[in-house]
């Protein structure tokens, strides 16, 4: 206010909203999501180079039998899928949800109209949209440049991919809930990733698992995830318990962040 | 809606484990005027304009914006309500223009933003994250966003707080034209420079009470008496000026220090010396006129050193009284 005229007082002149409300908060998530490109880079950059590298090494396209007659990249597709979505639900969001509310932004928000629940929908949907793009791009390149088959029961990889994406985006979502701060919500993510993606099979492929760890595994979001996608892929419905497990997850963690989010 | 209250807060109050931070709160702010919170870090403030704005719920009491109430008619109060946070954050990457859009998405009747972030001179920032933003950009984009849902009552918690005089005084002119635009301000401060300025009324809280609540003059006047004299006369009074001053009704004390004289007496000693010198053809150098402001006012009504009678508001300030003139 250096200028020598004195500007014209304070109006408030009514005008109509620009945009609907949903639409601007995710726009303006998906702008600050882009403006840090770290969730972009491990969720999605990230998982395709490594299946590229894998591709390129030779002999991980032959079929043997110590992966129950897969090739290395058939095995790692699912799994490279499960990381993408470890990577985002776990990793990406609960630093983010609890930054927003360790700063006061989730407060100042629910000074306004707008329920701050809406900025929880406009992460998981732009996080969810990303591992979906990385599960599409994944799909793709291994079909394209590995030739590995695309799942051959496509209705049930959806459902899978979509369960697992609803249990494991639960449990972020109760991470950000009950990290007191970044940094807690940091390492607890971080923990759960890395021991999800063991049970995916991230070092070990679950073929190669001892019977005792496979069934643990079953009992994971990762492990029942990674194992229903490799079902799907082969083509048929996957086995008894994977969906219920994810399912459990999904409502469990679901309810509990639902009851003890905080938003200040 | 004629005779609804800007703000009513009845009987309001709030515990910690442990302590109790307000303790039957209540006052209520006409539409219109510019209301002061005042008091001392911890003494409630804050807490109660939280609760106004319906962020914490109290144990006790209500609270009502434009009749409504902010606990059951959430939405209601916040489409008449805009609040400015002590400590309000938005995204660091997040800019200006971005912050503005957002802010105005959440409200069903936003106003144009031009103006406003012209005059709140955040037009040149528009694309400048917040991240980068000075404290009193800072302080600004707050108030634009509290202002941009076109509210009827707005809430500015410690506004001017870390800003430099000038653009505290800046700020001052912003409140009294968002005043001049209809709007009523509820204003939390610790600066009783800002609230004498401003407010229409004042409510003092010291430990979670009102301690006190009227117009900054009426504060100034209900606590404390006096008015300071000082000059220094041309020439030298005689015995005969001195008797008429001390005669007169208003003074109370009558001092000279080498050739300077100090009268104390009551907030209108100044007429009644005046009106002496001037019939005696005195003429008086470096007149000093000491009137105790809010300052003053405040620091008797929250006093803690005169703890049990700083509670009863008014008794504790005539002793109070001695104590402030023997400190001047």
């Amino acid at each position: 206010m250096s200028t020598a005229t004195t500007p014209a007082p304070i109006t408030l002149t009514p005008r109509r909203p620009a945009r609907g409300l949903l639409s601007q908060v995710t726009r303006t998530e998906l702008r600050l999501f882009l403006r840090e490109p770290v969730g972009l880079l491990w969720g999605l950059l990230f998982p395709v180079v490594l299946l590229v590298v894998l591709g390129s090494i030779p002999g991980t396209r032959k079929h043997g039998d110590d992966l129950d007659g897969q090739s290395v990249v058939e095995a790692y597709v699912p799994i490279l899928t499960a990381f993408t979505f470890a990577m985002l639900a776990l990793n990406a969001m609960p630093p983010a949800l609890a930054g927003y509310r360790e700063k006061g932004v989730l407060r100042r928000l629910s000074t306004t109209p707008l329920p701050p629940s809406r900025v929880l929908g406009a992460q998981i949907l732009i996080h969810g949209a990303v591992a979906t793009l990385a599960t599409a791009v994944i799909t793709l390149v291994a079909r394209f440049a590995f030739g590995v088959h695309l799942p051959r029961a496509p209705f049930a990889f959806v459902v899978t991919v979509v369960l697992t994406a609803l249990a494991l985006f639960a449990i972020g979502l109760f991470v950000s809930a009950v990290a007191a701060d970044t940094k807690v919500a940091n390492g607890a993510g971080a923990v759960l990733f890395f021991v999800s993606m063991f049970f995916a099979g991230l070092w070990l492929p679950r073929a190669k698992m001892p019977d005792t760890l496979r069934t643990i595994g079953d009992c994971t979001p990762l492990g029942a995830g990674v194992r229903a996608l490799g079902d799907a892929t082969a083509g048929h419905w996957p086995h008894g318990s994977a969906f219920p497990v994810l399912a459990g997850y999904a409502l469990v963690f679901g309810i509990a962040s639902a009851r003890w989010f905080r938003w200040e | 809606m004629a005779n609804v209250e800007a703000v009513r807060v009845e009987g309001l109050s709030k515990s910690y484990p442990g302590r109790s931070v307000l303790r039957d709160v209540s006052f209520g702010v006409d539409v219109g005027e510019i209301f002061g919170l005042v008091g001392p870090n911890g003494a409630g403030k804050t807490t109660t304009v939280e609760c106004v704005s319906g962020l914490r719920r109290p144990d006790g009491g209500s609270a009502r914006v434009l009749g409504l109430d902010p606990r059951t008619q959430r939405d209601e109060v916040r489409r008449v309500l805009g609040v400015q946070l002590q400590q309000s954050a938005l995204p660091d990457k997040l800019r200006v223009a971005e912050a503005i859009e957002l802010y105005s998405a959440c409200h069903r009747a936003p106003v144009e933003p031009g103006p406003l972030l012209t005059r709140l001179g955040l037009d040149a920032h528009l694309r400048t994250p917040y991240a980068k933003l000075s404290g009193g950009l800072r302080q600004r984009l707050s108030i634009a966003l509290a202002l941009i849902g076109a509210p009827r009552v707005v809430i500015l918690d410690e506004l001017t707080t870390g800003l430099d005089p000038q653009a505290r005084r800046n700020t001052w002119s912003l409140v009294e034209e968002i005043r001049d635009a209809g709007v009523t301000v509820l204003l939390v401060t610790h600066f009783m420079e800002e609230a004498e300025r401003l407010c229409d009324r004042v409510a003092v809280l010291d430990g979670g009470r009102i301690v006190a609540l009227d117009t900054p003059q009426a504060l100034i006047e209900r606590v404390i008496r006096h008015q300071i004299v000082r000059f220094r006369p041309r020439t030298p009074l005689t015995p005969e000026m001195r008797a008429d001053l001390a005669a007169l009704p208003q003074v109370r004390e009558l001092t000279e220090i080498d050739d300077r004289i100090v009268i104390t007496g009551a907030p209108d000693v100044l007429t009644g010396v005046t009106a002496v010198l001037a019939r005696a053809g005195v003429i008086a150098e470096n007149l000093r006129v000491d009137s105790p402001d809010l300052d003053d006012a405040y620091l008797a009504l929250t006093d803690t050193d005169t703890d049990s009678n700083s509670e009863t508001g008014t008794d504790a300030a005539t002793d109070t009284d001695v104590r402030r003139v023997g400190r001047r």
